[in-house]
């Protein structure tokens, strides 16, 4: 086992490496957006003066690289600055709340979207791969095609698509769900999950079909090895041979996929969440990034490559750790 | 059940026709071949590979590989009609009543249960036996198949157990139900002679013990004396003799059973001795090598003089193949130098000469995946000619016809085949004319003849025996096989666990007194005589056999 843990010691320090990196280009790339934020509060009247007096308060007169350390050296403290907008709101006002961190303002967005992610994951992970084995099972048979046809679909119609068909029949037509996810604070958890079902089928029929495939590929391909011949010619039934001997060994690549398609969950949401009306982080990167809010607007690409990198290390730590030559080695 | 009575056969398969698919359509594999197996008997099944001795085997069992059917015939086993039962009763019979024991034990045990697992499903789905029942009758298998640590063996898994080990739990998993018939399907193929001994024995004991009836499926003549009743001999899907092993081996009828038997009488006379002083073309002088941090190679030294084959000899990791690898120069050793004609070789291949790439050149076991199968064979072989003789044009395109004629096929009809279009043993010539056009002084010849058919391999013996003479060629042949040192080497180097134990000329190294694991080697070559076996443990004792014995060395 030291031996794993030395893989997994590696890979988490490769892990924050790559963060590092990426939060030089997120850095980069959000200062090389056209337009500022003064320019953009101030609209088309605003003069030279003024615009650079609010660049002077808000620190964007300061070369690149010094504001790069100073957001970084902040950002490893768990301090992502204040909010432009959040801040010229509370110089209008006078108070010194603290309420223009992003942080703070990040915070709810991003346990809202963590919950749908999860809630969504719960249902379409365990979906997919049932899917995905009874697809193996039964493969080249009707029920193979039918579900092949129907991920398939799911997968190549358009978010909001699904989104207003799943409204149209299951909010319009039979109102089971509301059709409108606002979610506040001290809402009950089941309050909050019933808000949450209607956005979490949606992702779920984005993101089952990939996970589908995958599963019943990977399964497949093992299904002419000899071990899978030895365990036919023991008599054992066909699902027992699915379940038992290839989905063990199956479980490197279904991993991986699994994982990229949480990323998914968590990062590319925003269409489903501007349909639902979800309160969650999506919709705040979209109005930061009109705004030119670029604190908020690094600190939720910081999250976002955070969540990518995390759950990507996840999955190869778990596809090191479902192979049982490196579990027990010799 | 009523336990019919003797004289019903076990098996009985009837005139049984089996189809494979290529390219969308289907080409017999077998063409009515009978069976008839008693109770307790053990049939041997022999042939060369693409005779459709596993086909034949698995249809025994009732089933057929992806891409297989069977078009007619009929196959019973104990009165049951496997061809029109329904998949349930056949699952219910596979495993419990007929077993199957796999060539590759490494490839054929799931890597991701224990051994334990693996053998306690059979009895637990089958509802013979609970978990811990079974797993103590698999511990008491494992004890009577002689396998170390009994105890314990099962909690590991697939990779943390050896070969030959994994073969012997593979057979005791085939036991965990008490079957009335075992498919044995090459279960020595893979396995040094040595190690092959034991598994031969102890399935020879326990099959006997349980009065199990086998269809012991080989190409190995001298295995399936020592372990069949009776021998079936089959080719390209039909049946060509069947009689009791003695007969079979004494007096066989057909012609080709006779050519079978006849192979393992070639043997090249033998040259005279190397002149005292004369430099050898290559010699190993104290290599030391290392795979990483590994060391692999210790000290070895040999010497390969002109005109003659060094056969090195060893299992599998005893280092021939890194030994290979340091003289060409892509395992560059840690200590000790590989001189050619006397000079010394620069360590790195790529430190190399053209010239002295020229003169080592490699044909490979499997040459299968050595030829790139996307070019034509003139493409393969006219590569090194441009190469290193710098011809091109009509001057390449009849160095690479007269090279093809060297190998004995006609240019005309090779010239422009893809390597896909040719069997086996026509691929490892391909490898050969790739080696000449180089034109090399010294080839190193890695197992050769390992994947090939006895007949074909006899046919590549021949042709590089030949070769060496008209072009005064030196071999460096790297074998497990003592029956093919014994026909093309001038002289033997015996490697254990990386070092050189013993060398020297093969006739002395064929007599006696031999080091300790020279004798062990020799005396673990299954003989043809079906007694051989016997003999040899009455001789020996099982605890002097196999990695037992290796152990004690």
């Amino acid at each position: 086992m030291g031996n794993v843990l030395t893989i997994i010691l590696q890979r988490l320090a490769l892990g924050f490496l790559t963060l590092l990196v990426v939060s030089g280009v997120i850095f980069v790339a959000v200062n090389l957006l056209p337009g500022d934020f003064a320019q953009s509060i101030l609209g088309q009247g605003a003069t030279p003066e003024a615009v650079a007096s609010i660049r002077r308060d808000l620190g964007l007169d300061q070369p690149m690289v010094s504001r790069y350390f100073t957001w970084l050296g902040g950002a490893l403290q768990g301090d992502f600055g204040s909010s432009f907008a959040q801040a010229s709101f509370a110089n209008f006002t006078g108070s010194e709340s603290g309420a223009g961190s992003v942080a703070q303002q990040i915070a709810p967005r991003f346990a809202n979207t963590m919950f749908l992610a999860a809630v969504s994951a719960a249902i379409a992970v365990p979906f997919a791969i049932v899917l995905g084995v009874l697809a193996a099972l039964y493969r080249n048979s009707i029920f193979d095609r039918a579900t092949n046809i129907f991920t398939l679909s799911s997968i190549s119609s358009p978010e909001f698509f699904l989104a207003y068909v799943l409204i149209l029949f299951l909010a319009v037509l039979n109102p089971i769900l509301p059709a409108v996810s606002n979610i506040f604070a001290d809402m009950s958890f089941s309050e909050r999950l019933e808000k949450t079902l209607l956005p979490a089928l949606t992702l779920t029929l984005v993101v089952t079909a990939h996970m589908m495939r995958m599963t019943r590929a990977a399964i497949i391909n093992l299904l002419s090895s000899p071990y899978i011949e030895m365990a036919r010619l023991k008599g054992m039934s066909p699902l027992r041979v699915i379940v038992r001997h290839a989905l063990p060994n199956a479980l490197a690549p279904i991993i991986n996929v699994v994982a990229i398609n949480l990323a998914y969950l968590i990062t590319g949401v925003v269409v489903v969440e501007v349909v639902f009306v979800y309160p969650g982080i999506g919709q705040l990167f979209v109005d930061s990034v009109k705004f030119r809010d670029i604190p908020v607007v690094q600190a939720c690409c910081l999250i976002f490559a955070a969540a990518y990198i995390l759950l990507n290390l996840t999955a190869d730590i778990m596809s090191i750790l479902s192979n049982p030559r490196l579990r027990h080695p010799k | 059940m009523t336990q019919a009575p003797d004289t019903t056969p076990l098996v009985k398969i009837r005139d049984i026709r089996i189809d494979g698919r290529t390219d969308e359509t289907w080409i017999p594999i077998i063409k009515g071949v009978n069976l008839t197996l008693q109770r307790g008997q053990v049939l041997g099944l022999i042939g060369e590979s693409g005779a459709g001795k596993s086909t034949l085997g698995l249809a025994a069992m009732g089933y057929t590989r992806d891409g297989v059917r069977i078009s007619g015939g009929s196959v019973e086993f104990d009165g049951i009609d496997l061809l029109t039962a329904s998949a349930a009763v056949k699952r219910d019979l596979l495993g419990k009543r007929i077993a199957y024991v796999a060539q590759s034990a490494a490839a054929s045990f799931n890597p991701a249960h224990r051994l334990i697992d693996q053998h306690v499903e059979g009895p637990v789905q089958h509802g013979i036996a609970g978990r811990k029942d079974s797993a103590e009758d698999g511990i008491a298998l494992y004890r009577k198949l002689r396998l170390p640590n009994p105890e314990e063996i099962g909690f590991r898994y697939p990779h943390q157990v050896s070969g030959g080990q994994l073969q012997r739990a593979m057979t005791a998993m085939a036991m965990s139900c008490r079957p009335d018939l075992i498919i044995f399907d090459e279960p020595t193929t893979a396995l040094d002679v040595t190690t092959q001994i034991e598994v031969l024995s102890a399935i020879r004991d326990i099959v006997a013990q349980y009065n199990t009836a086998a269809i012991y499926i080989t190409h190995d003549l001298a295995v399936v004396a020592q372990m069949a009743d009776r021998i079936k001999v089959l080719l390209r899907g039909e049946e060509v003799e069947t009689a009791d092993t003695r007969t079979m081996l004494d007096a066989p009828t057909q012609d080709y059973t006779k050519s079978l038997w006849a192979v393992r009488s070639f043997e090249r006379p033998a040259k005279p001795a190397v002149q005292t002083g004369a430099v050898p073309v290559v010699s190993m002088q104290n290599v030391d090598a290392s795979y990483g941090k590994v060391p692999v190679l210790h000290d070895v030294s040999f010497d390969i003089h002109a005109g003659r084959t060094v056969a090195v000899v060893g299992e599998s990791g005893s280092g021939k193949s890194t030994a290979a690898r340091c003289i060409t120069g892509l395992l560059p050793p840690t200590s000790g130098q590989i001189l050619f004609d006397g000079k010394v070789l620069p360590a790195d291949y790529r430190k190399r000469s053209k010239g002295q790439l020229r003169q080592v050149q490699m044909i490979y076991q499997m040459a299968d995946t050595a030829l790139n199968p996307r070019m034509s064979i003139g493409q393969i072989i006219a590569r090194p000619v441009q190469f290193y003789l710098g011809l091109t044009g009509k001057a390449k395109r009849q160095r690479v016809d007269a090279l093809l004629e060297q190998i004995e096929l006609d240019p005309a009809e090779y010239y422009n085949r893809l390597t896909s279009e040719l069997s086996g043993g026509q691929k490892q010539r391909i490898g050969i004319a790739r080696a000449l056009a180089a034109e090399p002084r010294f080839i190193i010849c890695d197992e050769v003849t390992s994947a090939l058919d006895q007949l074909v391999a006899e046919g590549i013996l021949r042709l590089l025996a030949r070769l060496q003479d008209e072009l005064s060629l030196s071999y460096m042949f790297i074998t497990h096989d003592l029956a093919t040192v014994r026909a093309i080497a001038d002289e033997v180097v015996v490697m254990k666990d990386g070092r050189v134990v013993e060398q020297g000329p093969k006739a002395e190294m064929f007599s006696p007194p031999h080091h300790a694991y020279t004798d062990l080697l020799l005396s673990s070559v299954p003989e043809m005589d079906p007694d051989w076996l016997s003999n040899l443990l009455a001789e020996r004792g099982v605890d002097n056999i196999g990695d037992a014995a290796v152990n004690k060395i």
